[in-house]
């Protein structure tokens, strides 16, 4: 009972924590974005409170494109992992499937997949599908490098300990290697976060007409710029919810971590 | 019927630069309900007997048994506990307890209790929910110890277990395996490479060569297992003589 009371006591003051660090960072890159406004006096770059009431104001057209965004971001991603981490965890563990797919990943990997955008533009059309299929192209790359290593790092007393209780394969993937390979995981997926929303804003800002970052294009040609920097929040707001919301689901599916530092 | 024999047992690992001969003609027969110790130079093979022991290795020549039966997989009723244990630090106490409940099918209302009981039996009750990091070094001992129990194991193949642990927390899981042995009379064979481990808990002692290795000598010790043992002078008498024994046979 008193231990329940202490972590639940423990998690809320680290919650406390969280905000506070958030709020006195939000406030030091207020105060230098509106310090280099004033500096640079231009309209290309209005100070935060410009930004933020038209963000407000603007929040009815905006919050739809963030949808649309969101929407693909998170379909991308979980594509791209779905298909990565059981072919990465299968060749960590398998000489002869990673013999034949090593040459192959090596010469793919450091092509830059964003160049491919156009091919799929042209073949994929304007909406949705070439969006994901690009995002999805590169969390694939990165989730599957990662996955395969972790899983050629398990170490081999934890296997040979539970195979000695009579497991199969699919058990020994079950509980050591997909156990031990999560913690790389999500740090290649947070990792992807990043590269993911920078992804998604070139392909919406060049193609279609939906999605926060073909508003910040919209309003970028339309020369409003107050607006212009309302996506930008817009689209920093989706980056954070990102990685919190995915740094949430590490510590949930990851517990045991927790308890180790304790 | 837990008894093992291995009979003429060779193995060689093919390594990347040379093979390395591990075993050499090996022959040995542990009864059913007996408790030995293996012990010898590091290097002569007693990790790679328990893992034939366990169905984790085939042999390249002979064949090894339990039960009068050819060892060709891992076996139901074999618990094998390892020197760093084998815990899995993502699962809790009560979970790696289970394992290998779990592995073998069992309903899970089951595995949670035979699990539970068996953390009772080696006083990790209050832990269930845990996880090892949070154990101390001789609490994970005894966690792989209840995985064993949970298993309902008639033969207890274990690898230098107690070897990263303190001295006097040594003793008192020495004194746990015995009692676990005297409660359920399991077949146990225990690899060690303290004298005094072995005189304790083997009532026979079988001393290995230096690789490729095989059995040098028998060293017969049916004082193991009963009370007070430790502190009597048979016991101080019997370490001298396998020390003896040992630096005869090269193996110190």
């Amino acid at each position: 009972m008193s231990e329940t009371t202490r972590t639940r006591s423990g998690a809320g003051r680290a919650f406390a924590r969280k905000v506070l660090g958030y709020a006195g960072a939000l406030a030091v890159l207020l105060l230098g974005w509106s310090l280099l406004a004033r500096a640079v006096g231009s309209p290309a770059l209005p100070g935060p409170l410009i930004a933020m009431e038209t963000f407000a104001g603007q929040w009815a057209h905006i919050w739809p494109e963030i949808l649309v965004s969101t929407w693909r971001v998170l379909a991308a991603m979980s594509i791209g992992t779905l298909l990565a981490v059981p072919l990465g965890l299968v060749l960590g563990r398998s000489p002869r499937a990673d013999a034949l797919a090593a040459p192959l990943i090596y010469l793919t990997y450091p092509i830059p997949k964003v160049v491919f955008l156009p091919v799929f533009l042209v073949l994929l059309g304007l909406g949705d599908a070439p969006k994901i299929a690009l995002i999805a192209l590169i969390v694939f790359f990165q989730i599957l490098v990662t996955a395969r290593d972790a899983s050629k790092a398990v170490p081999e007393a934890s296997l040979l300990s539970v195979r000695s209780l009579g497991a199969s394969r699919l058990d020994l993937y079950r509980h050591v290697v997909v156990p031990a390979a999560l913690p790389d995981i999500f740090t290649a997926l947070r990792i992807g976060t990043g590269t993911a929303i920078a992804v998604l804003f070139l392909a919406e800002s060049i193609a279609g007409s939906s999605g926060i970052g073909y508003y910040i294009v919209d309003a970028w040609g339309r020369i409003d710029y107050p607006a212009m920097f309302a996506g930008i929040i817009g689209m920093a707001l989706l980056g954070v919810a990102l990685y919190e919301a995915l740094d949430a689901v590490e510590v949930w599916a990851t517990r045991w971590r927790k308890a180790g530092s304790r | 019927m837990a008894s093992l024999s291995f009979d003429d047992v060779s193995l060689t690992y093919e390594g990347s630069e040379r093979a390395i001969r591990a075993l050499d003609g090996l022959t040995l027969e542990v009864a059913d309900g007996d408790m030995i110790a293996v012990i010898g130079p590091s290097g002569c093979g007693k990790s790679t007997l328990l893992l034939l022991a366990a169905g984790l290795l085939a042999p390249g020549q002979g064949s090894v048994s339990v039960g009068g039966a050819a060892v060709s997989e891992p076996r139901r009723e074999t618990a094998l506990i390892l020197q760093d244990f084998g815990l899995l630090p993502w699962k809790t106490v009560a979970e790696n307890a289970g394992l290998g409940l779990r592995i073998r099918g069992v309903p899970r209302a089951e595995v949670r209790a035979r699990a539970a009981d068996a953390l009772e039996r080696v006083g990790l009750g209050d832990f269930a929910h845990s996880y090892p990091s949070e154990l101390s070094g001789g609490m994970r001992q005894r966690l792989a110890l209840a995985r064993a129990v949970a298993l309902d194991a008639d033969l207890l193949l274990m690898d230098e277990p107690l070897s990263a642990l303190d001295a006097l927390k040594r003793e008192e899981l020495q004194e746990v395996l015995l009692e676990l042995w005297r409660r359920r009379r399991h077949t146990s064979v225990l690899v060690t490479h303290s004298i005094e481990e072995a005189v304790f808990l083997g009532r026979r002692v079988v001393v290995m060569s230096p690789r490729p290795g095989r059995v040098a000598a028998i060293f017969e010790n049916p004082g193991a297992g009963t009370s007070g043992y430790r502190s009597s002078e048979q016991f101080f008498a019997r370490c001298v003589e396998l020390r003896a024994m040992l630096v005869l046979e090269g193996a110190l």
